[in-house]
């Protein structure tokens, strides 16, 4: 393979030249701008504060947990910990995180595209956003809710004393924040790509965020009508859900899980599409089965929606049901295993350069395998009815969820960073703090399958002594993880002014948004491109570099 | 150097518009009669059949999907079956919740 | 070269610089408007499966729920719907030709019976609410005491539903009057006539999920309880 690398070519990039960042100055220029990369930063302070919010009800948690006596928290006290965790964490951290931050910043750079399709709606949904987290946060501060992140009914209807009405309504709004951004993904990828970008040159990362937009606009108004039903049921008690007034709670978790479902693929989706980006880049090959990887990313979005009531096999539902809905879950998992093959067979014979991106993506390769076969577990009912509600689902999908999402989300931080910022993040720290948390993880969570299957039941501050060993594993593992996390908080900080500059490609990868300046202009490129290379064809694109650089 | 292009326009012809209201609102005398008659268990598929192709013909015509691209119509089929995957997967449930277990 | 400059001449005052002309951001607003609907038809579509799963467990309260409503009312607010989408239609089709007024004047009628619609909704729910037919402490049904509450059930789907429309309404209204605004100050003619043609999707759609609702809630066929 040649030793050329994109940072021998010289961009004509006069000195000083204004980027997204330096274009202007002062809070209005930030808090009313329609640039997508500034809705990106904007998005990555919120998503960020509120991971610390989220992480810290973790931590209390867990240190309750060190005993088996329910002795830091009461019960009730507990109960909103857990569910405020949850809250925080899927709606106001995984469910907008590589969307909002990495596909906000990414796409429009990665169709060679000047903006999204609708630039302030975008605006829009980082304000919903805020306006969701703001109601959120008051009503942490008031009380908080103790409903769990599932607001099963009639507890959260008729009988709980917590904030139901104002978590759901904060729920129902950053739902619409969620929608508008899938909407507007979806447009700018059917109508904005450059001139030549055929849909089978995409990079995968935009396959992977139509696959996700899609999810998010046709499953999130479905849980906002039940959210609604939820809140008139709250004040009104009719009896929608409420079985003492002919209701049927079953009702609320199938319209629930209708959306929470592939919810969780609107979670993994942009995470496996961050994956195939690092994999090419740091193997310094195309994807193994593009296509196939390709179309994976659709049938995920789609069989996701076949599934939901795995979540209510011991709920009641008919035995029926629960057979069809359980030989569906094992087909979702076939394209999530395709797409697992397809990076282990590029890995295979590439180049392959152990840089940070690259450590969480292999971290998040396994891990992600590990959670995924362990949802076949909680898929076959007979076993679901012996580990349902312990703490082996709790294992698996923090595997998914963390061990995948979120891993994959600070591979995209690191890769994408020069981009972003122009700047370089110490590589030997950012290489730390990728070993310890995924150190801190395993320790953390592994020992959480053996609970679960051993019997400790989930949302319960106490529990049975001859637990206590792994629990204080677990802890011990968390706080390796709170100071994997922590590192990075510090050093990207500190790579902001210290860091050092980095060119338009210091990873000499492949694709449109390697092309222009990091940070890039405002207006992405100062010349719409023209692709006539296919993704990820590393010798074709030098050439196209060689080209445009004589200007 | 760049082309502008103007959007796509079709006029339609104002008979069309016309004969589709008609149709509307024959349709719905028509609903409101069969729920007047006793048809047994047909009156509810009836009137569902009138509803859907009072539906289709203001999606047609008056929404212009007739002329639109093939984008178009994959959006709005998808978003029937997806609301078709809510209904029968829950319907699934519901109507079997009485069947007796061998 | 296998470049494309940015610099465009002048062009159109309602040309948004990240689009590369009037038909790129013709087709993907338009696109736009339809993925908004599809959300839409998704949330209406999620009530409606609420409503469907407990007019299969209760048809007796579901039917008797439905003989409360004022078929009357509502079989002419269907109609006035209708009437409504055509002037809507035909607003698009007066601002594809470039006939400032007449794309107003539609507009108009579009708003007149679309106010209509609402007029007579209200009547509707004052009628309702008087009859203590509001689901809440204040519900008195008292003909089948043992279905009371499942008719009360009914009410709630109802009022949700309908008034869930009649929101969707109003907002709607609200937009018809900026476009008026716009077509007014002649802002619409063949080249850019897509706010317009949007909104008419928009108002279509809400008839739409009125012809379902008008079987659904009015003409409910009677399984009668003696």
């Amino acid at each position: 393979m040649s030793s050329v690398t994109l940072n021998d070519v010289r961009f004509v990039e006069p000195e000083g030249a204004r980027n997204y960042i330096t274009h202007d100055y002062g809070a209005l220029s930030w808090l009313l701008t329609k640039d997508h990369k500034r809705i990106a930063i904007l998005y990555l302070f919120s998503i960020t504060a509120l991971f610390m919010l989220g992480g810290f009800f973790a931590v209390v948690m867990r240190i309750e947990l060190l005993t088996p006596e329910g002795d830091l928290l009461t019960s009730d006290t507990y109960n909103k910990f857990f569910t405020l965790h949850g809250i925080v964490m899927i709606f106001f951290f995984l469910i907008p995180s590589i969307p909002a931050v990495l596909g906000n910043f990414l796409l429009p750079l990665m169709l060679g595209a000047k903006d999204l399709a609708f630039p302030k709606i975008n605006l829009l949904s980082w304000y919903l956003y805020i306006i969701a987290a703001v109601m959120g946060l008051y009503i942490i501060i008031t009380g908080g809710v103790d409903t769990g992140w599932t607001f099963y009914t009639p507890f959260s209807t008729q009988y709980s004393n917590t904030h139901v009405f104002g978590v759901t309504f904060a729920a129902f709004i950053v739902g619409f924040s969620s929608i508008l951004t899938g909407l507007n993904f979806l447009v700018t990828i059917h109508r904005m790509r450059a001139p030549g970008l055929t849909w089978f040159r995409l990079p995968l990362f935009v396959w992977a965020m139509y696959a996700t937009s899609i999810v998010q606009l046709l499953a999130t108004p479905v849980l906002a009508i039940t959210l609604v039903m939820l809140m008139f049921e709250r004040v009104v008690h009719v009896g929608i859900f409420d079985p003492a007034l002919g209701g049927d709670p079953l009702l609320f978790q199938h319209m629930f899980w209708f959306y929470s479902h592939p919810a969780v693929y609107i979670m993994i989706l942009p995470a496996m599409g961050v994956a195939s980006e690092v994999v090419a880049a740091f193997t310094r090959k195309k994807i193994f089965g593009y296509s196939f990887v390709a179309y994976s990313s659709l049938a995920i979005a789609f069989l996701g929606f076949l599934v939901w009531a795995h979540h209510m096999f011991v709920a009641g539902i008919s035995v029926y049901s629960a057979m069809i809905f359980s030989f569906l879950s094992y087909f979702v998992a076939v394209p999530s295993a395709i797409k697992v093959f397809n990076w282990t067979a590029t890995l295979y014979r590439g180049s392959v350069a152990l840089m940070t991106p690259m450590l969480y993506i292999l971290g998040f390769i396994g891990l992600f395998t590990i959670g995924g076969v362990t949802g076949l577990f909680l898929a076959a009912i007979g076993l679901d009815v012996h580990v349902t509600d312990t703490y082996f689902v709790v294992a698996h999908f923090h595997y998914i969820m963390v061990g995948g999402a979120v891993m994959a989300y600070m591979a995209g931080l690191h890769y994408w960073w020069p981009k972003i910022t122009g700047r370089m993040y110490p590589e030997w720290w950012a290489r730390l703090a990728a070993l310890l948390i995924f150190s801190g993880f395993n320790l953390t969570f592994f020992p959480q399958f053996i609970l679960g299957y051993l019997g400790m039941p989930r949302r319960y501050h106490a529990y049975a002594p001859e637990f206590q060993v792994l629990n204080v594993m677990s802890t011990a593992g968390a706080s390796v993880l709170a100071v994997g996390y922590a590192l990075p908080l510090i050093y990207f900080i500190w790579s902001l002014w210290y860091g050092r500059p980095a060119g338009p490609n210091p990873w000499g990868a492949v694709g449109l948004e390697w092309t222009t300046s990091s940070p890039p202009p405002m207006e992405n490129f100062h010349e719409t491109p023209v692709v006539t290379w296919d993704a990820y064809d590393y010798p074709a694109m030098l050439k196209a570099m060689g080209e445009t650089q004589n200007v | 150097m760049s082309e502008e292009h103007a959007p796509h326009i079709h006029v339609t012809p104002m008979w069309i518009y016309i004969a589709v209201f008609l149709a509307l609102a024959a349709g719905t005398l028509l609903t409101w009669w069969v729920s007047t008659q006793e048809f047994g268990m047909w009156n509810t598929p009836i009137a569902l059949i009138i509803a859907t192709i009072k539906a289709v013909l203001v999606i047609l015509f008056f929404m212009h999907v007739i002329h639109s691209t093939r984008l178009t119509w994959v959006v709005i089929i998808a978003s029937f079956l997806w609301l078709g995957v809510l209904f029968v997967l829950t319907f699934a449930d519901y109507l079997t919740r009485m069947w007796k277990i061998y | 070269m296998s470049v494309v400059t940015n610099e465009h001449p002048a062009h159109h005052p309602f040309l948004q610089h990240h689009f590369e002309d009037l038909g790129q951001q013709h087709e993907a607003s338009t696109l736009g408007m339809w993925m908004f609907l599809a959300t839409e038809i998704l949330f209406f579509g999620g009530v409606l499966c609420a409503y469907w799963v407990y007019r299969i467990l209760y048809p007796e309260a579901w039917s008797l729920g439905a003989e409360q409503q004022n078929k009357l009312f509502g079989g002419l607010n269907t109609i006035v719907l209708i009437i409504s989408s055509l002037t809507m239609a035909l607003a698009v089709r007066n601002a594809q030709l470039g006939k400032r007024k007449s794309t107003v004047a539609m507009l108009f009628a579009t708003l007149v019976f679309g106010s209509t619609f609402l007029t007579i909704k209200s009547i509707e729910y004052w009628q309702h609410f008087h009859e203590g037919l509001f689901p809440g402490v204040n519900f008195t049904w008292n003909e089948v005491p043992a279905l009371a509450p499942k008719v009360q059930l009914f009410m709630t789907f109802y009022w949700g539903m309908t008034g869930l429309h009649a929101l969707h309404m109003v907002i709607g209204a609200g937009l018809l009057l900026w476009m008026m605004a716009r077509a007014w100050r002649g802002d619409f003619g063949p080249e850019y006539y897509g706010p317009v043609e949007i909104m008419g999707l928009y108002w279509h759609f809400v008839d739409i999920v009125w012809i379902f609702l008008f079987p659904f809630l009015y003409l409910i066929p009677g399984v009668h309880h003696v």
